[in-house]
Parts: C-alpha cells; sequence; structure tokens
C-alpha cells in the first residue's frame, strides 16, 4: 500500500513555521522529516513517522507554489488563491528574505551575474550552507538588485515598497545592492574580521553623502552610484599632504589641540603624516574604479592597521579623527572645506566603526 | 419578467505573459450572454490592463436569465493568428434574480483556464434590471430562494415547510460527443463546463417552478449532483425542501423568542399522552434490526418482477426494507391522522433538513434505505430523463414504505447517491423515519398551539426517541425498555438516525465520530452478470457495516448515532462501504450493555486464555471511552424505571457466517437489556480479524474531538476561530491477489491514517473539535482507493467548558443543542401566529432566562451567544475575540457548517454551485498528482471566495464538496480532475460588533439577532 496522492488544503493557508525554516535552509524532505524527527514533535504529538512525512511534503508543496508569488511579495498581497492572514504574509515574506551572515559575507560587493552563481558550490561547502539555499540569498539579492537598480527615489524606500520588507531588512539589501554595484571588495584576509554589520553602517553612511541621491533626488539610480563629480573633485583635496606648509600646519593643529588627551599621543605625533597621507591618498584615488573597490583594503591598510599595531584605544581614534577633520578649517590656505566636510564626516564615521579586532 | 443585464469590464491584473518577444499581453474580452456577444477594446501591451469598458447590455428572458451563466471570456489579441484564450470567467447570476439577496455582483475574478489554472484575475461589474410582466406564462422561477442548508436559515422563519422537490435533468456528455475526438482537450472541457453550468440553471428554474406551484418561496437543503454516466450522458439531479419563509426583521418579533428550550418542548403537541397504554403514535426504530430484515430471496422477486422494463436489478436491501408488509399498523390518535392527510397529500413526504423547528420533529423510528443497481447501457431513450426518474421513484417508492412499516408518515434527513463504475450504477436513498407535527405543514393549523400549552409538565428532551411503531405490533424484534427520562413512554434500545443531533435532545457526555469500513472483492464481470454479482453483496456489505456500528457504538459505551451516512463504492473490482455517523449517549435510551466475547471451543485451555484476554481489553477500551467521553449517566435503580423489563437477563447472539440465510436473520434477536452483552463469538479468524479492528481504532489526542453532525454535544464555548479543509487520499493497492482481509486493512489504515494527520496538521488549534467530517469513497481505477474529507475544525475554550461542567456537574443531564437559532424562530412564529406579543408572566420570563443560564450547558452555550442570552454575552465579552484583520484581499470563511461561531449571519446572498475541471497534460512538471490537486483544489477554494466576495459576502456557509473525480495516466503524463462544490454565501457580523447594541437593550435578549437582520453590509 502506498500514498499514490496526499495532500491537505485548508481554506486558511496552514504555514508551519518550523517547516518553513527548513525548507528556506535548503533542507530535502527526507532530511526536513529527519530533523523534525530529532526535535522530539514525534513524542510531543504522538504522532508518527508518515505522518510526519505527509505533513512536511504537504507543506513543501505549499511553500513551493508560494514561492512564485514571494518572489514579487505585493502579488501574494493581492493573489486570491491562497488566503493567508496579513501577519502571516509578512512573515513569509521576511524570512524569505533574510539571509545568512556566512553567505552574504561571502558574496557581498561581487557582481551578481552568472559567474559568481557557478561559485555557490563552494560557497556552500565553505559555509555549510546548503547550496539550495545559497542559491535562494543569491536569487534575492540579485532579484532585489534588478528591480531597485535603476530606480528613481530612495533606494531603502524602493525596496520596502516593491518587497515590503521590514525597515531593517530593506536597509540590508540596500547596503547589498550598493556594495554589488561598486563592487567593494571585501573578500581579501585582511577584511575577514568585519561583519555584514560594518560593510552595512558605512554603505548606509555612503549612500548618503557621496551618491548622487545625497545632492539631488530627482536622478536615475540616485543612490546606487557614487557622485562622479564628488570624486572627481576629491582630488582637489590632494593639497592637504602635496603642500608641506599645510599639512605642517594641519599636524600642529592637531597635536595642540590634542596634546594631554590621548593616551598615544607620541604615536599619533609620529605617525601623522603617514595618516594623513593615507587618508587624503584615497580620496585623490577614487575617480578610478578600480580603487573605488579597494577602498575597505586601503583604509584597513593605511588607517586601521597603523593604529591597531599601536594600541590605540578606540576613543583616541575618535578625539584624533575629530580633531583632524574639524582642524581642516582653520588652514587659511585650504579651499574645499564643504568638499573636505562630505569626504571626511563619511570617512570618519566609517573608520570608527571599522576599528576593531 | 424580462431583464435587462449590464456587465461593466473594468480592469485586469497579473495577466500571464502572452507575447514571449515583449514579455506582454494584448488583452481584451469578451462577454457572453445566450447568444449575444459584446468585445472590449484590445488594451496594448500590459498585464494589468484598464478597459474600464461601456456597459454591456443585453436583454434578455428571465428564463435565459436563470438557465444561462455569464461568460466572460479574456484573450490576447493577436493580428496575424488567432487571438489566443488566457482564461474564463462564469458568473452565475442568479442572486441577482430575487430581491432580498445580492443587488450587484463586482469584484476581482479569477480568471481560470481548464489547463493552465488561474490565470490572472479580472474586476467585472454585473447588475440587472428585471421588469415587470405577469401576463406571460410563467417558465421561469425567479424569486425562489435556494439554500444548501439543510435547516431553516437564520434570520427567516419558517411559515409552512411544503416537502419535497425533486428534478433531473440529462443531456448528452460532450466528452462522449463524436467532435471530442477532433477538438482540443480545453474546448471540450469547457463544453462540459458551460453545459453543466446550463444544466444547473435550468434545473434550479425547473425545481423552482415546482415550488412556486406548492406555493412556497424557498428550497431548503437543495442538493444537487451530477452523475457522469459516460456514453449514456450527463445528469444533474436535485432534491430539496420546499418552504414558505418569512424574515425575520422586526425586532418586536423577537421578544417572545426569548423563551427557553425547556418551554418549546412544551409545544411538542400529541402522543405525549399521559397515559402509556394508548401508543398514539408509538414511534422509533432501532434501525439496526432493520438490517437484518432483508432478505435475498426478497431482492430476488423483486428483480423479476421488475425485470420486464429493462433489466432492473433492484436488490433494495437496506434497512428497514423488509418490514413492508406489516404497513397497515393500526394508527390510533387523532392528530397523527391530521398529519398523515397533510402528508399524503404528497407523493414522497420526504425532506432534506436535517435540524427542524423545535416541535416539528415529534418521533424518529429510525433509518430507512433502499438501493438499487442499475445498467447504463440499457436506457432506451438516454438523452430523455424519464428512465432515470422512473429508477428514482422506484426506490423512493421503497423508502416511503420502509417508514410506514416503523409507523413513520415521513422520512427526514433525506438524501440521495449514486455511485457509477463503467455501465453500472448504484442508485442509494437514505433517510430517517420520523413522525413529524402536522402544523408546520400546511396553512391554518396553528389552533393545536395553545392546547399543547397546557401540557407544562411533559418531560424535555426524549419525546423523539419514543417508538412511533405500536409495540405490540412491532416491525421486527426489538427489545424495548421505558424512556430513562420521562419513564412514560417506550423507547428502543440503541436509536441510528440520519439527522442532526435535535436541540433539545437530552444527552451525557460527549460525542465522537463514529466509521464502519469495509471492502468486498468482486469478479470482474460485464453488464447483467456484474450487475447481479453487485446485487448479491449489497445486503452482506449492509450487514457488516451495520455490525461494525453496532459494535463500535457500544464500544464507544454510547446508545445512538446521529447524521449516519451510508456509502456504497462500487469499482472494478471491489465495493467498498463507509458509514460515518456521530455517537452520543442519549439519556433516555437505556445504557448500552458491554460486548462479551465467546469462543467456539471453550475446552482449550490457552484459547480460553486468549479470550479472557481480548475481554479484558474490550472492557478496558470501553471504560476508557466512558471516561474520554464524560459518559457517567445517573444511575437509575430498575424500581425507579418500574418498567417490567421483559428479561433482563436475555443474551443475544450475534451469529457470523457469510453463509447466512434469510430464516437466520429472522432468528437473529439484537435486543440488549440493561446490563446485558453483545456478544462476538469469534470463532474464525474473520471475526478475530474483526475484533482486532475494533480495537485498533486509535482515540483522537486529547485536546480533540470529532464528529460529523453539526454541532458536538457537550461542547459549548466555540471561539472564533475556524479552519476549513479537504484532504484527499489515494492509495495503490499492492498486490495482484488481494483478500478481503487485506483490502479491509488497508481501507481501515488508510482512514486512520487520514485522519491521524488531520489531527497532527490541526495541532495548533487544540482544544478543537472537527465538525461536519464528511468522508468519501471512490474508486477510480482497479487498485486505487481515494478517500476525500472535509470538515471544519472549529477551536473552543477549555477553560470555560469545564467551569460549565462543574456549575452543572449535579445535572449530568445535560442537553445539547445543534442549532438553536431554531430556537428563535419557531417560538417567533409561535407568537406571531397565535400568541399576544407578550405571552409569558414575567415570572416565567425570569425561570426561563435562569434556566437558559443553567439548563443548557455544554454544545449549546457557543451558539446561545448568538441568542445573546445575558451570561453567553458576558462570556463572550470576557473572551474578547480579535476582530479580523483587514487585508487588500478580504477574507472569506467557508464552513460545511450553517452557521459561524461567535458570529451572526444577517444575510444570505444566494446559492454557490460551481463545477470545474482541470487537466493538464504535463503532471510531472507541476509537482505529480499531488502537485496537480493541491494546486487545483486551491484554486477552486479562491473562485469559490471570489465570488462570494463579489456578492458582496463574506463566508459561505454549508459548503460541501459534491464530487471530486480525479483521473490519472501517469504514463501519458496526464491528468484530469472535475470539482463540483456549492454552499449559501452569507453575510455575517461578529456577535462582539453586535454587543454594543445588545446591551443597551437588556431585556430584549434576543436583540442581536434582529438587529442582525437588518445590517447590511
Amino acid at each position: 500500500m502506498t500514498n499514490e496522492l496526499d495532500i491537505f488544503v485548508g481554506n486558511t493557508t496552514l504555514i508551519d513555521e518550523d517547516v518553513y525554516r527548513l525548507w528556506l535552509d535548503g533542507y530535502s524532505v527526507s532530511d526536513a522529516v529527519a530533523r523534525r524527527v530529532r526535535s522530539g514533535i514525534l513524542e510531543q504529538t504522538g504522532a508518527t513517522a508518515a505522518v510526519l512525512q505527509s505533513d512536511t511534503m504537504d507543506h513543501y508543496r505549499t511553500f513551493h507554489m508560494l514561492e512564485r508569488l514571494l518572489h514579487a511579495p505585493p502579488k501574494l498581497l493581492h493573489q486570491l488563491i491562497f488566503q493567508i492572514p496579513p501577519s502571516r504574509q509578512a512573515l513569509l515574506i521576511e524570512r524569505y528574505y533574510a539571509f545568512d551572515e556566512a553567505f552574504v559575507r561571502e558574496v557581498l560587493g561581487k557582481k551578481l551575474s552568472k559567474g559568481t552563481k557557478k561559485d555557490l558550490d563552494d560557497i556552500s561547502t565553505k559555509t555549510g550552507i546548503t547550496l539550495k539555499s545559497c542559491r535562494r540569498q543569491f536569487d534575492n539579492f540579485k532579484r532585489v538588485f534588478k528591480v531597485v537598480e535603476e530606480m528613481r527615489g530612495s533606494l531603502v524606500d524602493n525596496i520596502q515598497q516593491h518587497f515590503l520588507l521590514s525597515d531593517r531588512l530593506s536597509r540590508d539589501y540596500a547596503a547589498i545592492v550598493f556594495f554589488a554595484n561598486n563592487r567593494f571588495e571585501t573578500g581579501k584576509k585582511k577584511l575577514q574580521y568585519l561583519s555584514f554589520g560594518d560593510f552595512a553602517f558605512c554603505a548606509e553612511l555612503m549612500i548618503q553623502n557621496w551618491t548622487l541621491g545625497a545632492v539631488d533626488s530627482q536622478v536615475d539610480d540616485m543612490d546606487v552610484d557614487l557622485d562622479k563629480e564628488f570624486l572627481q573633485d576629491l582630488k582637489e583635496l590632494k593639497v592637504l599632504v602635496a603642500d608641506k606648509d599645510l599639512l605642517d600646519l594641519h599636524k600642529s593643529l592637531v597635536c595642540t589641540a590634542l596634546r594631554g588627551k590621548l593616551s598615544v599621543f607620541s604615536e599619533m605625533e609620529a605617525n601623522f603624516k603617514n595618516l594623513s597621507r593615507g587618508l587624503v591618498n584615497v580620496a585623490a584615488k577614487l575617480i578610478h574604479n578600480k580603487d573605488v573597490r579597494d577602498l575597505f583594503v586601503d583604509l584597513i591598510e593605511k588607517f586601521v592597521e597603523p593604529c591597531r599595531s599601536d594600541h590605540w584605544p578606540l576613543n583616541d581614534v575618535r578625539l584624533f579623527l575629530n580633531q583632524y577633520s574639524a582642524s581642516v578649517h582653520s588652514l587659511d590656505g585650504f579651499r574645499h572645506q564643504t568638499l573636505w566636510d562630505r569626504y571626511m564626516g563619511t570617512l570618519r564615521g566609517c573608520l570608527l566603526r571599522l576599528y576593531h579586532d | 419578467m424580462p431583464g435587462k443585464l449590464k456587465v461593466k469590464i473594468v480592469a485586469g491584473r497579473h495577466l500571464p505573459v502572452m507575447d514571449r518577444a515583449s514579455d506582454l499581453t494584448d488583452a481584451f474580452v469578451e462577454v457572453k450572454f445566450g447568444n449575444t456577444t459584446f468585445k472590449t477594446d484590445v488594451y496594448l501591451k500590459s498585464l494589468n490592463p484598464q478597459w474600464n469598458s461601456e456597459w454591456f447590455k443585453f436583454e434578455v428572458d428571465d428564463e435565459d436569465l436563470q438557465d444561462e451563466p455569464l461568460q466572460i471570456t479574456v484573450l490576447d489579441h493577436d493580428t496575424y493568428s488567432a487571438n489566443d484564450a488566457i482564461g474564463k470567467v462564469y458568473i452565475d447570476i442568479d442572486p441577482l434574480l430575487y430581491s432580498e439577496a445580492a443587488t450587484v455582483i463586482s469584484g476581482w475574478f479569477p480568471i481560470y483556464d481548464t489547463i493552465h489554472g488561474i490565470r490572472g484575475e479580472i474586476n467585472v461589474i454585473v447588475k440587472v434590471d428585471l421588469f415587470n410582466d405577469l401576463n406571460r406564462f410563467r417558465q421561469s422561477s425567479c424569486g425562489v430562494k435556494f439554500f444548501c442548508t439543510t435547516s431553516i436559515p437564520k434570520c427567516y422563519r419558517a411559515v409552512i415547510i411544503h416537502g419535497f422537490v425533486e428534478e433531473l435533468v440529462v443531456n448528452e456528455d460532450p466528452e462522449y460527443q463524436w467532435i471530442d475526438r477532433i477538438r482540443t482537450p480545453r474546448a471540450s472541457n469547457e463544453a462540459r463546463q458551460r453545459l453543466i453550468s446550463l444544466m444547473s440553471g435550468e434545473l434550479q428554474r425547473k425545481i423552482g417552478l415546482k415550488v412556486l406551484e406548492m406555493r412556497g418561496n424557498a428550497v431548503v437543503g437543495y442538493l444537487q449532483c451530477f452523475d457522469l454516466e459516460g456514453e449514456s450522458g450527463l445528469v444533474v439531479r436535485a432534491i430539496g425542501t420546499a418552504c414558505t419563509l418569512d424574515k425575520l426583521s422586526s425586532p418586536a418579533a423577537f421578544l417572545p423568542a426569548c423563551n427557553s428550550p425547556s418551554k418549546e418542548m412544551k409545544e411538542i403537541p400529541f402522543n405525549e399522552d399521559p397515559n402509556p397504554n394508548t401508543h398514539s403514535s408509538g414511534p422509533s426504530t432501532p434501525l439496526k434490526n432493520q438490517t437484518y430484515s432483508f432478505s435475498p430471496s426478497k431482492s430476488y422477486s423483486r428483480q423479476s418482477s421488475s425485470s420486464d422494463t429493462d433489466l432492473s436489478l433492484t436488490p433494495k436491501t437496506g434497512m428497514g426494507s423488509g418490514s413492508a408488509g406489516k404497513e397497515g399498523g393500526p394508527f390510533k390518535a387523532l392528530l397523527r391522522q391530521q398529519t398523515q392527510s397533510a402528508l399524503e397529500q404528497r407523493e414522497f413526504p420526504f425532506f432534506t433538513l436535517t435540524a427542524f423547528p423545535p416541535g416539528f420533529l415529534v418521533h424518529v423510528g429510525g433509518v430507512v434505505s433502499a438501493r438499487s443497481v442499475k445498467l447504463l447501457d440499457r436506457i432506451h431513450n438516454p438523452d430523455e430523463p424519464e428512465t432515470r426518474d422512473a429508477w428514482w421513484a422506484e426506490i423512493r417508492q421503497e423508502i416511503k414504505s420502509h417508514a410506514k412499516a416503523l409507523g413513520c408518515h415521513a422520512v427526514v434527513g433525506y438524501s440521495e447517491s449514486t455511485s457509477i463504475c463503467e455501465e453500472v450504477c448504484i442508485l442509494s436513498a437514505s433517510g430517517t423515519a420520523a413522525v413529524l407535527n402536522p402544523r408546520f405543514l400546511q396553512d391554518g393549523t396553528v389552533e393545536g398551539c395553545l392546547e399543547q400549552r397546557l401540557e407544562e409538565n411533559l418531560p424535555v428532551g426524549c419525546g423523539f426517541c419514543h417508538i412511533p411503531y405500536d409495540e405490540l405490533n412491532m416491525p421486527f424484534p426489538a427489545h424495548l425498555t421505558y424512556c430513562y427520562n420521562c419513564r412514560k413512554q417506550k423507547v428502543p434500545d440503541v436509536l441510528f438516525t440520519t439527522i442532526d443531533l435535535p436541540t433539545d435532545a437530552a444527552v451525557v457526555g460527549k460525542g465522537c465520530l463514529i466509521q464502519a469500513r469495509l471492502c468486498r472483492l468482486k469478479k470482474k464481470a460485464q453488464a447483467e452478470a456484474n450487475a447481479t454479482a453487485i446485487s448479491n453483496l449489497l445486503p452482506f456489505m449492509e450487514y457488516e457495516v451495520h455490525t461494525q456500528l453496532m459494535n463500535k457504538l457500544k464500544l464507544k459505551g454510547m446508545n445512538a448515532l446521529f447524521g449516519l451516512r451510508i456509502q456504497i463504492t462500487v469499482g472494478e473490482n471491489m465495493l467498498m462501504g463507509l458509514a460515518s455517523a456521530t455517537g452520543v449517549y442519549l439519556a433516555a435510551l437505556p445504557t448500552p450493555g458491554g460486548i462479551q466475547i465467546a469462543g467456539k471451543t471453550p475446552n482449550d485451555g490457552s484459547y480460553e486464555q486468549h479470550i479472557s484476554h481480548m475481554q479484558k481489553k474490550i472492557n478496558d477500551t470501553i471504560a476508557k471511552n466512558k471516561e474520554l467521553y464524560e459518559i457517567n449517566p445517573p444511575e437509575i435503580s430498575e424500581e425507579v424505571i418500574g418498567s417490567p423489563i421483559p428479561e433482563p437477563r436475555q443474551r443475544s447472539r450475534l451469529l457470523r457466517s457469510q453463509s447466512e440465510s434469510s430464516d437466520e436473520v429472522i432468528e437473529l434477536d439484537l435486543s440488549h437489556g440493561k446490563k446485558d452483552a453483545f456478544v462476538l463469538e469469534i470463532d474464525d479468524t474473520d471475526a478475530m480479524e474483526d475484533v482486532h479492528s475494533l480495537l485498533t481504532d486509535v482515540p483522537p489526542p486529547s485536546g480533540f474531538y470529532s464528529c460529523n453532525t453539526e454541532i458536538m454535544p457537550g461542547i459549548n464555548n466555540w471561539t472564533s476561530e475556524i479552519q476549513m479543509f479537504t484532504s484527499v487520499r489515494v492509495i495503490r493497492l499492492s498486490s495482484l491477489n488481494l483478500t478481503n482481509q487485506a483490502l479491509n486493512k488497508n481501507f481501515n489504515d488508510l482512514c486512520e491514517n487520514l485522519l491521524k494527520s488531520l489531527y497532527f496538521k490541526l495541532r495548533s488549534m487544540i482544544p478543537c473539535c472537527l465538525c461536519h467530517v464528511n468522508f468519501t469513497v471512490s474508486l477510480p481505477e482497479d487498485e486505487l482507493i481515494q478517500v476525500t474529507v472535509t470538515a471544519v475544525a472549529i477551536t473552543f475554550d477549555k477553560n470555560q467548558a469545564l467551569q460549565t461542567i462543574k456549575t452543572h456537574v449535579e445535572k449530568s443531564l445535560q442537553r445539547a443543542s445543534t442549532d438553536n437559532e431554531e430556537l428563535l424562530q419557531f417560538p417567533l412564529e409561535l407568537c406571531s401566529d397565535s400568541l399576544p406579543p407578550h405571552p409569558f408572566p414575567p415570572a416565567k420570563e425570569h425561570l426561563e432566562s435562569a434556566s437558559s443560564n443553567s439548563g443548557i450547558p455544554a454544545a449549546q452555550r457557543a451558539v446561545t451567544v448568538e441568542k445573546a442570552s445575558p451570561v453567553a454575552e458576558g462570556n463572550f465579552r470576557n473572551r474578547s475575540a480579535p476582530p479580523c484583520a483587514n487585508s487588500t484581499v478580504g477574507v472569506v470563511k467557508m464552513t460545511p457548517l450553517s452557521f459561524i461561531p461567535g458570529a451572526k449571519i444577517t444575510k444570505y446572498l444566494g446559492i454557490i454551485n460551481m463545477f470545474f475541471i482541470r487537466e493538464t497534460t504535463s503532471l510531472r512538471e507541476e509537482g505529480g498528482v499531488s502537485g496537480f490537486l493541491h494546486a487545483f483544489i486551491a484554486e477552486v477554494f479562491a473562485m469559490v471566495r471570489a465570488h462570494v466576495a463579489a456578492l458582496g459576502g463574506n463566508a459561505v456557509v454549508s459548503y460541501i464538496m459534491k464530487q471530486c473525480v480525479f483521473m490519472e495516466n501517469p504514463n501519458k503524463n496526464q491528468a484530469q480532475c472535475l470539482i463540483n462544490v456549492s454552499g449559501d454565501a452569507v453575510v455575517f457580523v461578529r456577535e462582539s460588533d453586535l454587543e454594543v447594541i445588545s446591551t443597551q437593550q437588556p431585556t430584549a435578549n434576543c436583540q442581536p439577532l434582529c438587529t442582525g437582520g437588518e445590517v447590511t453590509t
């Protein structure tokens, strides 16, 4: 006797959160059943393995049918086939678009192309996340990217509107889209200590200050691309390190202000010119796409690592960066104050976030 | 009344991509009614077209309005080739034809294609203007209301219940026409869908005409079925109960309705004669005995006698058949004669209702049923309905005579069904023989009321159990005792019925679902030989099914079955029997005896030991069940009963053997005295198996209850959470040389596993009850068994239930209610017809309200909420049911019950009767058979909900999936499925929303209902 056909259809679609998670995690029906058995559900409910198998199959079928709708979440809200309470709809969408930290760190900043998709096998092996789940997450990134890439208006708002995600998740997706579009390198060994949260934080600052949308809210892909003109102008900042007088003056202003306030004052004093050169050169190079991609590598090499090797406490880094940015306003010969603030304001935020073990 | 039908096509959304090149669609819409077609403009390059068309106007006869569906086809415009159809929407405009229902149909409808399923949605507005033109010869029956609900719909009251209406129409099945060889599957499916839509429209119109002839205005308990006969045609047939209904609207009318159930009991008119010797209308048939009374020889004679027609093999076996000879029993009571004369005017005094206004049902005799095997290829004029009409008339006649034999003049809870396999067709009809109160059956017979009201001291809750037949002239051997409730009238020891538990029935403990399952192998044969083989098997199946039911009932420690439905399904090489019912313990009936096992070879020591071991297991199970279902009837000593129970120690021996002759059958005495045991002789492995299977039925996990009636006795405080579902399972029998035992075990496991799965899936709803559990079995192919279950899970508040039980612990007799809405309507009628506005003195009213608080514990409470007795209201407030949240798509509830817990139905919008075909030629790609059917059923639900929402409703009640015919051909990667569903579209309002109003007028307990009646949303 075999079950040739076995289905259960409720007027209100039954969603089992645990099974949904197993499905999202990419487990096959038999693996999911095995995991459910291990969770002790049989003992709790007195059910048999056959019942569990049938139940899991049913849920998987339902999820499979829902998946098409989840690709365009507003459809899920307006469709008539599955009657699902709004709170459940939200849960389905949110969970479907949720991603694993380990996975996102692997693909963050990579081109969301077929090539990357081929690497998913390796990512799956490396992270222990099932290939199926990797595919779903990758496809989600790509889908969101495609939809909002060329859209006007705020990136986060667009994502929220088209995918009905929570504010938190929309922001994360904005960061993923922004990184994918600018192809920031995040995979180098030096950057391994950084979390997705660190990058997402930086992405948000950069979107707010460095993109086209920061100056004009009516342009296409305003939040996705960096403001080319701004990057061009950043060359002007080079004078801060190229002009020796300006550099000396800047240093003395910073040192005067910070004397006695830093536990690493002498190290700072000794390193000032190196650090300043590093920060300004990063700015000046951003006109090249290649250097944009290496932004985070450069920041780590030119600033984070030197400070860390001298054991700067985070608070000293903060005091230094504040003073370093502010002192430029007192440099009479320097004319690009606004430009400096737009650059340094964001960079300071990023550096502070990146500065940890 | 010709009319003008107006249709506007507003917009579409989520259309499929029809042009691969642009990934878009150039959609337009054809609107067709009758032979007239209109088209919208083409809306270029969009998946969300906004046609915003003009009003398309069709000027049509109302006859057409009733018959024809509105057909909307969405197409993709193609300049160079033929336009591609995207899909269709059929809209039944019948609900627009009577004034109280919907006035406009407006909303998003899924666009359905029989090959691709749902493909986007379309927004349509439909209106009808009817002109008065009374001079015409009337062919239409606009204005007659149809209800699937098998009780008087809420917010109506029955003025007169006229009786049985039936109709049958036949047509050639498009699938079997020659043209089907050359047309596409889609065209064939659509032809079929359209034809069935037309036929059911025609059927409804014809039934409506009959109702008008009877001067009724509504059909209640309308049941329409399709018989896919194959070559010989496609039959659409319907039965129903014609009524004259009055809408409850005047708030004043509600005041008198507040009397408690105990009051209504007193209206039970006649035959509650205090003198037990005048069996004015002795009642009640433990149908069980009926089963044994068929005799094979008899069915043979029947066969031969009717063979001159065109071979009709008609072994009308079944409960109640053998007793036809005694129909001429003396009937004494005057009232009874009145009733009879009222009923005898009718050809068939049948009622499809299963729940009745209080006082309507006087006595219940027992289940009557008849079956007949027919050969479809022997129909002379397949295109004409005459032959089928004659078949059904024959069966109905049989049922009628069975009822008479039971001393009953009417049949309630009546239903008809068929099972077809190739050219063999089994027609079945069953119902419950009953004695009815004539008052409802004709005009102006309300005089009885006053005198009845004088009989205040009559006992309540047991009247219907009293036997309707003459004790001295019983149609079959039965064991009678004096009623355990009133101790004045005789009652049988077991009562089987097809109706719902009457509102006023005194019940002990809770009820439970009881099923008997049975398979019998049959040799493959052709035509007559096949029909004969089936006819010969039927009696044994009925007998077996009945024995199983009886055993299981006793195992549960219960003494009555309600909602009994026995389905016999015929397949190529086997017959299946599935009986479902809800077992209860009726306080009026004697305590059932246990089950005793007797071995054949008592000398063998080890065997003896085995027997005693089994006996112990059975006794343990009975004890456990009694505890589980809270069956602890008050001990009544024999003296108190004061009835001379004939032979208190008499043992009944149930002999089991396959070679039963008719003589043996007659000797079967199944009477069980109070302490009598039911003896099972396990002299062969066969019987052993049976005992085992008895014990393998696992009770539902704790927190779960199940029943196949509307409401579970003993559970009262439903919360508003409901989940209707359909589950389908098909198993493939593995071995080719199956035995009956193996087959039985497979089938039993299938049903048990299915139930277990349901319990597991719905575990989050605990404590909960599966209500109206409806199993259907079909045998789509040689080795396939398909079981389809539709039911609704309703949660209830456990704490409250416990409380209620505690407060009424001294009153172990609980009155259960199946449907107390009737409580309202009936008294209402009383008052408006015959009573002054304030019929009851205040003091009494007080008493009544007290009794409604304490006297109706259990199952009633939840529904009582609807009645808004003050206490119930309080409960409700505490519960604070959250109002259903509004999402973008309005929630439409679906339930097989006639009510929605915690809510009041304020308006009936019309009947929903839909038929869909879905076919695929890419079965694997759609997820195999399970994926295919899962998607299809979800789509069917969606289309039902969309139609209800478009009518302005928010729920379907009395929903039923009447057919789910699934055929597959995995080798060809194909499958096809036909589904037929129906129900009543309604508007409901949450109790909590009504509370405000009701508290304003605390004295008028029934206020919510009246306000509800006027609320229109």
